[in-house]
């Protein structure tokens, strides 16, 4: 057992770190959530396009895609060294993370030389279009439907929560080109561009206030039929190689954690508080539960094994643990912490603020319930639970 | 990153693994349970001892296996799985383990060879009453080379040959080495909640004692070995907490209710999720544990600590929960959960409940971050 890098591993971290030191400065304490400023997207394309060029954009990828053909491992190191920095990352982490390897993985020749290079020198970005207001957990039962017409589908519905579909350029587009055989089976996914006529974005005004979301309405909007990705009827498959990719794609710290509230407790003076002791204990215990787990993730990555649906863990931990914490912290300000007015709320409100944001978080790309049925299911072997709708058409049962 | 155990120390698991579910089943567990004369079972503990465990972290100077602490804690995870009604705990991870960390020479050469051998087990006697131990409440005393109180309960405390006792001394408090085979000890077993494993009250009335590391610095040095213990104790919970989620999966997928099988229901497949992440924690925490301890790092306190509380969290959850998954069978004497929720709590409180691990955990994340 040791943490340390393996030579190889060294050379490349301290490649990465030169880089990053070279173009970005480091991350200011407190600055935990970056992004609603208004040239966050400029700042996003412009340090995209700087890492493409310099050869740390999308790591895994292989060459002739333009990436680096490297290991998971130096994407976990990239990952973990970009951190450090204030890298505005947010825009492509979707796109590039999910979106694009759907389109190099269905997409035509055509396809690939039109889109991959452009996203991934951060001149277009792209948003996944999943989610619907009676779809979510259960997205397969979505209801934007395609009709064939000529050599063009005409797109109808409306999908939720799609991140980033005000600025984004393109998006992946699941929809029911066939209500008449069971839901997984009559869906079709396409590549659709965002800008066009017929494409209505309306940001969501969300509980925290904030509008990170948005809602995307289609009406008669119409997709050539060379922009789906693969065959009718496919869609689920193609949807599951990109929610794949999102398990590697996300990570990284959502907010303060047991240090934050622990310096909090010393500088107010509640720090010998025997109850808020004890919590402190567990919050460590949990903090280091998920960063020791992701080290075992990465000793099986580095040995070439696959990371499986145990990883489903992390979310759980992490989403809860920011919950517990952030409500802990704002009673201990008592009735003082109410207060967001960054001025006047300790710590700049970074508890309020993310008391407001870890309801989502534990919602967003898969629930907890989902995620405790995805290690039942898929870890300890547990059968499924009823699903009156498997042997029924989709218009069956709408 | 290498964050896991080496292909040797795998192979070591396995090996243990086959030879304990083979040597030391439930039945064995259960020759201890049902028969109050029995404090151990003594068929499975000379096969351990023949095994050579006691000495896998003893060095081969002292006529141990001189393995090291990651093989330790690989058996102890494996005990834990098995609920080895043996004192191997009290021997290996306090006895011998303080004696590394603090004995003389002389008391090194004299002991530990007979630790390795079986000739020689170990045990250590803390408690008084309720509540945690302090140097300001005990009144075990420690006078001039003699020892005077009575220690309860002491955790393999009847089959022990040796004790280590933590005692009054002057202002202070010391920790002394005493051969139980002496006119000055007289001893009887106490009942516990956790009858696979005996324990016994101790009574000094004049004991010839010797000292174990410097007068008067008991409690530091109790810290220390206790320490070393926590991570070695949190491997065995992680061995029972890991069987009771088995054992509660398999009955979910056998048991019907309603027409199918209870496992099906997400009221159970949350449940054994919780536990499986409580688990997950829990084997991180120890593994962490187990690295700072075989290197000697100076994040063991912290370590340690964060260790033990997951591992005491989810043995108890896992303990709890695996009987609440049997529904009413889980209740039977017959059925083997009760064991486990009794074997979680004894490794819970045994050298420190987890509200004492929470404290000592945040006074050493205290002290780093001021």
């Amino acid at each position: 057992m040791d943490f340390n890098d393996t030579p190889e591993e060294a050379e490349f971290r301290a490649e990465a770190r030169a880089f990053l030191s070279q173009h970005l400065k480091p991350k200011t304490p407190g600055a935990l959530r970056s992004g609603g400023r208004e040239d966050f997207l400029a700042r996003a394309k412009a340090w995209q396009k700087t890492k493409a060029q310099g050869g740390f954009a999308q790591i895994t990828w292989p060459k002739e895609m333009g990436g680096r053909g490297g290991t998971v491992m130096q994407q976990v190191i990239w990952g973990q060294e970009e951190a450090k920095f204030d890298a505005p990352t947010g825009p492509f982490a979707i796109g590039l993370g999910m979106c694009v390897p759907t389109v190099i993985a269905f997409g035509s020749d055509e396809h690939k030389k039109r889109y991959v290079e452009k996203a991934l020198m951060g001149e277009e970005v792209w948003c996944q279009l999943f989610s619907e207001p009676a779809a979510g957990s259960d997205v397969a039962g979505l209801k934007t439907k395609a009709v064939k017409d000529g050599d063009e589908w005409v797109i109808n519905g409306q999908k939720v929560w799609t991140s980033g579909a005000h600025y984004s350029d393109y998006g992946i587009l699941l929809v029911r080109t066939d209500p008449n055989v069971p839901k997984h089976k009559g869906l079709t996914m396409f590549i659709v561009d965002m800008k066009q006529q017929g494409v209505d974005v309306r940001p969501i005004h969300q509980a925290s206030g904030g509008s990170e979301f948005n809602e995307v309405y289609f009406t008669d909007v119409r997709i050539p039929d060379s922009d789906r990705l693969g065959d009718p009827g496919m869609g689920w498959k193609v949807a599951l190689v990109t929610l794949m990719n999102e398990r590697l794609a996300v990570g990284g710290s959502p907010g303060p954690d047991w240090k934050e509230i622990m310096d909090y407790a010393r500088s107010a003076g509640t720090l010998s508080n025997q109850a808020f002791r004890a919590k402190l204990a567990d919050w460590y215990v949990a903090a280091q539960g998920y960063k020791l787990t992701k080290f075992r993730t990465q000793t099986a990555l580095s040995r070439g094994e696959t990371p499986g649906p145990e990883n489903a863990i992390g979310k759980i931990i992490n989403a809860n643990h920011l919950q517990d914490i952030c409500n802990s912290a704002i009673e201990m300000q008592d009735h003082y912490g109410l207060i967001v007015d960054k001025d006047e709320a300790p710590s700049d409100a970074i508890f309020q603020e993310s008391f407001m944001w870890a309801p989502g978080l534990r919602i967003a790309g898969g629930t907890d319930e989902i995620l405790k049925n995805i290690i039942a299911e898929r870890v300890l072997g547990l059968p499924q639970d009823v699903r009156v709708d498997k042997d029924k058409t989709f218009a069956e049962m709408n | 990153m290498n964050f896991d155990f080496s292909d040797d120390q795998k192979f070591l698991r396995d090996e243990a693994r086959k030879f304990l579910e083979a040597q030391c089943t439930m039945a064995h567990v259960r020759e201890v349970l049902d028969d109050d004369s029995k404090s151990h079972n003594e068929g499975v503990w000379q096969k351990i001892v023949d095994m050579g465990w006691l000495g896998a972290a003893i060095p081969e100077e002292y006529g141990g296996l001189g393995l090291g602490m990651l093989e330790l804690c690989v058996i102890a995870e494996e005990l834990g799985r098995t609920l080895a009604p043996v004192p191997f705990g009290s021997s290996a991870y306090f006895f011998a383990e303080a004696l590394k960390l603090a004995g003389s020479e002389e008391q090194k050469q004299a002991l530990l060879p007979k630790v390795a051998d079986g000739s020689v087990i170990g045990c250590i006697a803390v408690s008084e009453g309720p509540g945690e131990t302090s140097a300001g409440n005990i009144a075990t005393r420690l006078n001039g080379g003699t020892l005077s109180g009575k220690k309860i309960p002491v955790t393999d405390g009847d089959i022990a040959t040796h004790a280590i006792v933590l005692a009054k001394d002057g202002s202070g408090a010391s920790l002394v080495i005493v051969d139980l085979d002496q006119s000055g000890v007289s001893r009887k077993p106490v009942k516990t909640l956790e009858p696979t494993r005996s324990h016994a009250v101790i009574s000094f009335d004049g004991a010839a004692a010797e000292l174990l590391g410097e007068a008067g610095n008991g409690m530091p040095l109790l810290d220390q070995i206790n320490d070393r213990a926590a991570v070695l104790l949190a491997f065995e919970q992680l061995g029972g907490a890991s069987r009771c989620l088995e054992m509660a999966n398999a009955y979910a997928k056998e048991r019907q209710a309603f027409g199918r099988a209870i496992g099906g229901y997400q009221a159970i497949k949350h449940k054994l999720a919780d536990m499986y992440v409580k688990n997950e924690v829990a084997r991180s925490n120890a593994y962490y544990g187990a690295w700072a301890l075989s290197s000697n790092a100076s994040e063991l306190p912290e370590a340690a600590a964060a260790a033990r509380v997951a591992a005491s969290e989810a043995f108890w959850y896992a303990s709890k929960e695996n009987i609440q998954t049997h529904g009413g069978m889980g209740f039977t004497w017959e059925v083997d959960c009760h064991l486990f929720y009794r074997r979680a709590k004894l490794l819970a409180v045994q050298a420190g409940s987890p509200a004492v691990w929470k404290e000592k955990l945040v006074s050493a994340l205290e002290a780093k971050n001021d």
